[in-house]
């Protein structure tokens, strides 16, 4: 794959607690520009709860994240030019069911980056041919499949043009004969030279795409590893038994 | 191009029920049972024993036209006096000749309201928004004159139903926006103004309107230097339109919880900055949701404005009073007030019938 780029993400003995409960617990993780990342692990592991951290949708409490040169603060100005580089795409979709596909393309590039309407609205276009539904361009949301609304919420998040790309379970809300749709339109975009940071338990994709796979349990990273070592030999139990729970499902 | 497409596909209409004949329809709704009978004949018999004497007095025994009393019959209706009076039941004691004045701002509203009925129009809210704030001063000066050679009209002498109007209007057009911005307040994460918002909200709604417009009217001049006045017109406005946006805000506030936190959080990981991320994604929607909570409040509150009577302000309802007691048409107090209710009717049922026009209209552009 890619050989190591820039630091796009660093993340140094990062804590975060939500109230008393100690979700991350000194998480060190480094993705280097065009790296693909898959993050995998039990529920409520503190998956999600990572990849928020890195465009400041949750806050943490002790350690450091930089992401595309920029710390992660609670600076306003910080947390919208992260942002602005950062796209995210989310297990629910959560696309604007008041608009139609194309305005919710549109939005962010017009109000964010002050691009001219025309001029998104091609962009959009262009995004909706990659992601293989153009033809839904004037659809609202709620008229359209799970595996399309996720490819729309990629093409959304892409929209903005993002230097990196996180996913959270982007296919665990979809029907098994949607996730392949979504699954293709995150390879091309791997293939493309994207730096991606994927929480998902698809391990064929973990497996084609991933630079390394990141394990977590109960807040902590446990093992790092290349996809060609992490399945065949991982080195601690815990992975283990995850690996033996999910791959024989 | 993103309106034209909305249309549903052209589907098969649902059968059509069997049609059924007026006697069919009869029996199935009103006579299916004796119990169903029995009612039918018992509310049938009440309607006829109120409604027939009613017509009676009000259309067939009622003399339409007079200079006063003496015109009209005894056993019926006398809208001699709606009819000879209509003027000041629109226009309060706001000068005949000056009265055009007033219908001609009533008409340039009309008219700078009608982009915002084209289906094509695209910066409706920013229309909305630039018509809210400068409509007003422009028809202030129509309505009270002192310029371009129009005679000075003191507030006092607005009344009847244009002052309901001017009233209702301002509430109206205030309400939604304060009351937006006191539910954002209410929700915001900064504590100070949170606690501004919820003890104003709090505050406000613990208290009736009257007590608001008293206070207006006799405690505020109380307060300022001596020599300053503050318009009683505008004191009861400020009143109004507080009372409202309380109201509102609340109505707002039950909008914005029915967002889900996706929402939210999609809108901020695209970068959009808090105005930006509620101005487009979560009020759009929010208000959407609330449509019949802020139209009841608006109707509610066009009826309230009938309460400014009571601090000596002549709107529609003051008008109906102060008119009865001309001498001339004493004791009249059934039909006037008959009237003031029917003119209070036409615009909340206006009202709520176009509401139900917009939500129709808005489910069928959204389906989820
Ligand atoms: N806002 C919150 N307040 C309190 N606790 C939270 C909050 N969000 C998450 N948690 C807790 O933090 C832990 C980690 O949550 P997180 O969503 O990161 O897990 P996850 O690994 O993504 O799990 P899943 O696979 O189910 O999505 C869980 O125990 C969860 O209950
Ligand atoms: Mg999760």
């Amino acid at each position: 794959m890619s050989g190591k780029g820039a630091p796009a993400i660093v993340m140094e003995a990062v804590h975060k607690w939500f109230g008393e409960f100690h979700v991350l617990k000194g998480i060190d993780l480094e993705v280097a520009e065009q790296q693909k990342v898959v993050i995998c692990g039990p529920s409520g592991s503190g998956k999600s709860t990572l990849i928020r951290c890195i465009n400041a949708l949750e806050d943490y409490q002790q350690g450091r994240i930089v992401v595309d040169g920029i710390e992660v603060t609670k600076d306003v100005k910080n947390v919208e030019a992260i942002r602005r580089e950062v796209g995210m795409v989310f297990q629910q979709f959560n696309l604007f069911p008041h608009l139609t596909v194309l305005e919710n393309l549109i939005l962010a590039p017009m109000h964010v980056r002050h691009m001219p309407r025309k001029e998104a609205e091609e962009l959009a276009m262009q995004l909706l041919e990659r992601v293989k539904i153009p033809e839904q361009a004037h659809k609202y949301p709620g008229q359209l499949s799970g595996g399309q609304q996720q490819r729309v919420a990629i093409a959304r998040a892409l929209c903005m043009k993002p230097k990196i790309m996180l996913f959270d379970e982007p296919t665990s809300a979809l029907d098994p004969e949607m996730i392949k749709e979504v699954l293709d339109v995150m390879v091309e975009l791997a293939e493309a030279g994207m730096t991606m940071v994927v929480v998902t338990h698809e391990m064929g994709f973990a497996k084609s795409v991933a630079d390394y796979i990141v394990f977590m349990d109960e807040g902590e990273i446990v093992e790092i590893a290349p996809p060609s070592t992490f399945f065949t030999s991982p080195k601690s139990e815990r992975t283990r038994l995850f690996l033996s729970q999910i791959l024989h499902h | 191009m993103a309106v034209a497409e909305r249309g549903r596909s052209p589907a098969l209409l649902p059968p059509v029920s069997e049609r059924l004949g007026p006697l069919a329809w009869l029996k199935r709704n009103l006579f299916s049972t004796w119990y169903n009978s029995l009612l039918t004949i018992l509310v049938g018999y009440l309607l006829y024993v109120v409604l027939v004497p009613f017509f009676e007095w009000a259309i067939l025994n009622a003399t339409f036209f007079g200079d006063s009393k003496e015109a009209c019959d005894f056993d019926g209706a006398c809208w001699a006096l709606i009819t000879s009076r209509l003027g000041q039941y629109l226009y309060g004691l706001y000068p005949v000749a000056e009265r055009w004045r007033v219908n001609a701002a009533f008409l340039l509203l009309i008219l700078a309201m009608v982009p915002l009925f084209l289906p094509r129009f695209r910066h409706r809210l920013l229309y909305a928004c630039g018509l809210v704030f400068l409509y007003p001063p422009v028809a202030y000066l129509f309505f009270a004159g002192g310029v371009f050679g129009l005679p000075f009209v003191e507030t006092a002498q607005w009344g009847g139903l244009f002052l309901t109007l001017v009233i209702a209007g301002v509430g109206i057009t205030a309400s939604l926006p304060i009351g937006v911005l006191l539910a954002l307040g209410r929700r915001s994460e900064m504590p100070v103004i949170r606690a501004l918002c919820v003890v104003f909200i709090e505050v406000i709604r613990g208290v009736p309107l009257v007590t608001i417009l008293f206070m207006a009217s006799v405690m505020l001049p109380l307060f300022l230097p001596p020599g300053v006045t503050i318009d009683k017109l505008l004191r009861a406005l400020i009143g109004v339109a507080l009372f409202a946006s309380a109201y509102m805000a609340e109505v707002v506030r039950g909008g914005l919880q029915g967002i889900p936190k996706g929402q939210y959080e999609a809108a901020m990981a695209l970068g959009l900055g808090y105005w930006q991320m509620m101005g487009y994604v979560v009020l759009p929607q929010a208000l959407r949701m609330v449509i019949p909570g802020i139209v009841n409040t608006f109707i509610g509150l066009f009826k309230d404005t009938a309460l400014v009577t009571i601090i000596g302000l002549y709107d529609l309802l003051g008008m109906s009073r102060f008119i009865i007691q001309d001498p001339k048409w004493l004791g009249l107090a059934a039909e006037s007030y008959l009237f003031a209710g029917f003119g209070f009717w036409v615009f909340c049922f206006a009202m709520s019938r176009y509401s139900m026009y917009v939500e129709k209209v808005l489910s069928a552009g959204e389906r989820r």
